[in-house]
């Protein structure tokens, strides 16, 4: 199964089905049950015979082809899901996009405590008797007396046997790290780059989660101006207006210089456009932001380039003239349609920071 | 968990052994196995053998029965192999009536294998051969790896189909092989020009007259066909021809065995499951049900025969065909004097108290496949009795609709569907296509279209074992076409000339 899901896996990412069905550990792979092509017969044209009432001419309600399947001539198209872990999943992305692991990046030495009860005592409340360890010590207890006799096998507890459940502190370091998704939302960006834009932030995502205990995600859409927005509304706005990218930056920069210490986390910042900024004074003090503000602060910064009908997409080659070869912080890729997504993916993540 | 019969299904067993016995069932000895759901729906995804190499496929079966039985869509009674013995499983969960109902429904299956002779060349053996067959696949993996080898056994499933299905039962005289360039008579030869004798040696050069003798040979010899006649077992051919490695050639021939060991049981399922519901009906109702069972026993029996309107229940079916027939041979409403008989209410009477019904089904089931089955019993009365009709896809309206309930349109549907297991004719006509050693298949059109999207996939597959281009020529909408595949790219040509 394992097999199968990795190899068709590229196709469930250009797919948006995927997302909304991730249920808390589990995720639901609709997978379309595969079948062995064989040279076999398409079935409109075969009908076939049935049982049952009904006038020549009167339509058949259920498909016959589940009765034919009983026949045994047909195959049926069934959707198959599977559960399958994030963790899993984030495996198996990992195998196929040949991602090296993130490294925890940031204060070790930040621990985070947390109580399980795995441990054992001698005292303690009744709702917490270990019955099972309880019998087994009573029964120590009686052999080693000679009080225990095999053919009237009776255990009798008593207090010096019993066991309580017990809590013991587990230290798991912690490492942090917040994902910014900036997304352009002027006119030009229409609701099939949104969905790109959408479908790879999922799977940037899922990855990075797998990576990171206590992923924060903060999301920000700008046209001429930016703004934070929640998850619901950065998948889900559509609006019109001009470009000015600078914006989205600084508003990235002061949450950052506000809330997350870059020696404490680990920073991704994820933009996506079309590439049509206002003026290119703009894309200047853009560049400019980037290499002296933002760049020594973050992991990674990633920028995707949807191709829509209006951009004129310059802002890509700016950006690459500027810092390709030269900042390996940055990634851009072009994103040109669905089927892009995975490269895209390839591209952001291909690169252990 | 055991999977041994308890106590109390053990004494059942026995009880319906001894019914099974009193009522001449001739079956292999049974081999009982309890599981739970899960352990079933692990065997079930297997094909009902536990043992057998290991591939993705078996994990989506797998997948697809545990998640039908978790919501309460499916669920699997019962399962029994054609081997010697005979293995059977039952769930676990079952109640007792429908285990001892399960029982004689086994060894109405069992009866059924040991006797068809449809199943005369399986292997009874089969639950070793297919261990044998993990072993072996398990041991290329090791060598191999998995992605090759499973890759591979997807390639080889693909072929599956592709065997002669009524190979088993007749003889193709492969050998025999009518090699006509032995005989001097067939031999061409080169015409030579007139001269006179002394002028001979130079207006007829020797080297140029065997030059062109040569040439002669070798265009006859292109033009042979190979194979001569049409192959209809592709996958032998493709074994016996295809360049491979050994362990690729291994796995074809085990795809191919496994194929032709299930041909059988697509060839009689509504024989097959008819007579096991016939003789769970039998034992139950004249044997082993106790009142306090009745209810329970018809609910479950019904549910198996249920049918959905517009479905056909080869259960139903098949049990409804053989009482059918032992109706009319007690009665004794068949021979030319009843055909001839023109008032139907006396046909309806009709009873000669010939009491033959019993033998009858008895040979019926040993000699018959479903195709011969429906051809030779199905009648009129039946038909209407069970108000079986056709059904067609209306293009114009975007849906099935019924399309006719005459008794012989029924019929022919039905033994369409039918014949050759309801899979496409197909066989391999020349291995040197346009002389470049490409593979040519023909299908034979009946009426039906090959699956575009299935068709241009499995040639894909026929191209990584053929590594040559591979053609198959079939119809499209009507218009003859060849499908043809290069290793690159996939087309549909139109077809042109005779090749």
């Amino acid at each position: 199964m394992r097999g199968r899901i990795k190899k068709e896996l590229r196709k469930f990412i250009s797919n948006g089905e995927l997302i909304g069905k991730q249920g808390k550990d589990l995720i639901s792979i609709p997978l379309p049950q595969i079948d062995i092509p064989h040279f076999t017969f398409g079935s409109r044209q075969k009908g076939g015979v049935g049982q049952g009432q009904g006038d020549v001419g009167d339509p058949l309600g259920a498909d016959p082809d589940e009765g034919e399947r009983k026949a045994g001539s047909l195959p049926g198209e069934h959707l198959l899901e599977v559960d399958i872990s994030l963790e899993d999943l984030a495996e198996i992305l990992g195998e196929e996009l040949e991602l090296p692991r993130i490294e925890p990046k940031g204060q070790a030495t930040i621990v985070h405590s947390r109580t399980k009860y795995s441990s054992l005592r001698r005292t303690g409340p009744d709702s917490l008797v270990h019955r099972k360890r309880t019998y087994k010590e009573a029964l120590k207890r009686q052999l080693l007396a000679g009080t225990y006799k095999a053919e009237r096998p009776i255990i009798i507890p008593i207090r010096e046997d019993r066991r309580y459940r017990s809590w013991k502190e587990e230290k798991k370091p912690e490492f942090n790290a917040v994902v910014i998704y900036m997304m352009d939302v002027s006119g030009s960006m229409g609701q099939e780059q949104k969905e790109i834009v959408r479908i790879e932030s999922f799977w940037i995502d899922t990855w990075l989660r797998s990576q990171y205990d206590g992923l924060e995600t903060r999301y920000i859409i700008h046209d001429a101006v930016a703004r934070e927005v929640d998850q619901e509304t950065f998948y889900h706005t559509r609006e019109s207006g001009g470009t000015i990218i600078s914006s989205a930056y600084k508003l990235a920069m002061k949450i950052i210089d506000e809330e997350y210490d870059p020696n404490e986390w680990n920073i991704y910042a994820f933009h996506f456009s079309d590439g049509d900024n206002w003026s290119s004074n703009d894309t200047q003090e853009c560049l400019n932001l980037l290499s002296n503000e933002m760049l020594p602060e973050v992991n990674l910064f990633c920028y995707g380039q949807v191709e829509s009908e209006y951009g004129s997409g310059q802002f890509l080659r700016d950006l690459n003239e500027r810092f390709e070869d030269k900042e390996e912080k940055v990634l851009s890729s072009r994103i040109e349609g669905k089927e892009k997504i995975f490269d895209s993916i390839k591209v952001f993540l291909g690169k252990g920071k | 968990m055991s999977t041994q019969l308890s106590p109390e299904l053990e004494a059942i067993r026995q009880q319906v052994e001894i019914y099974a016995q009193e009522y001449e069932l001739d079956y292999f000895p049974v081999i009982f196995e309890v599981l739970d759901w899960n352990q079933i729906n692990m065997v079930a995804a297997y094909g009902g053998f536990p043992n057998r190499y290991p591939h993705w496929r078996f994990g989506m079966e797998y997948e697809q029965l545990s998640k039908s039985y978790a919501y309460g869509l499916s669920k699997i009674y019962e399962m029994v192999i054609n081997n010697d013995p005979s293995y059977a499983y039952l769930l676990h969960s079952n109640a007792e009536v429908d285990q001892k109902l399960v029982m004689a429904h086994v060894y109405g299956h069992s009866d059924f294998f040991k006797n068809n002779i449809y199943f005369g060349h399986t292997n009874r053996k089969m639950m070793d051969e297919m261990a044998n067959h993990k072993t072996r696949v398990k041991k290329m993996i090791d060598k191999f790896g998995m992605e090759a080898v499973e890759d591979f056994i997807d390639v080889a499933l693909s072929l599956e189909n592709l065997i002669d299905t009524h190979a088993p039962g007749i003889r193709r005289h492969r050998d025999e092989r009518e090699d006509y360039s032995v005989n001097g008579a067939e031999l061409p030869t080169v015409q030579r020009l007139k001269s006179k004798d002394y002028m001979d040696k130079f207006i007829n050069p020797k080297d140029f007259l065997d030059q062109q003798q040569k040439r002669l040979e070798d265009e006859r010899q292109q033009k042979k066909n190979f194979p001569e006649n049409p192959e209809r077992d592709v996958l032998l051919f493709l074994i016996d021809h295809a360049p491979m490695e050994r362990w690729q050639r291994d796995i074809l021939e085990m795809i191919r065995e496994e194929a032709y060991y299930f041909v059988p049981q697509m060839q009689t399922k509504i024989m097959n499951e008819g007579w096991a519901s016939y003789w769970h009906s039998t034992i139950m109702t004249q044997r082993a049900l106790k009142a306090s069972e009745f209810i329970d026993y018809a609910d479950h029996h019904s549910g198996t025969l249920a049918s959905h309107p517009g479905r056909l229940n080869p259960y139903k079916i098949g049990i409804e065909l053989f009482r059918d027939i032992e109706d009319r041979w007690n009665k004794g409403k068949f021979g030319k004097d009843y055909d001839d008989c023109d008032d139907m209410v006396e046909q309806k009477r009709w009873n000669k108290n010939l009491g033959l019904g019993r033998k009858k089904i008895f040979e019926v089931r040993k000699v018959h496949s479903d195709l011969t089955f429906i051809d030779t019993y199905l009648t009129e009365e039946f038909c209407r009795e069970h108000k079986l009709f056709t059904f067609g896809y209306n293009n114009a309206k975007q849906n099935y609709e019924i399309a006719s309930r005459e008794f012989r349109a029924i019929k022919a549907k039905l033994l369409d569907s039918l014949t050759n297991r309801g899979q496409p004719f197909i066989s391999v006509t020349n291995a040197n296509y346009q002389n470049r050693g490409e593979l040519y298949l023909i299908h034979q059109h009946q009426g039906v279209d090959l699956r575009p999207d299935y068709a241009q996939e499995t040639l894909k597959n026929l191209h990584l074992v053929w590594k040559r281009p591979v053609a198959i020529e079939t119809k499209v909408d009507g218009g003859d076409k060849i499908l043809y595949y290069d290793g690159k790219t996939y087309q549909e040509l139109a077809k042109e000339r005779e090749v």
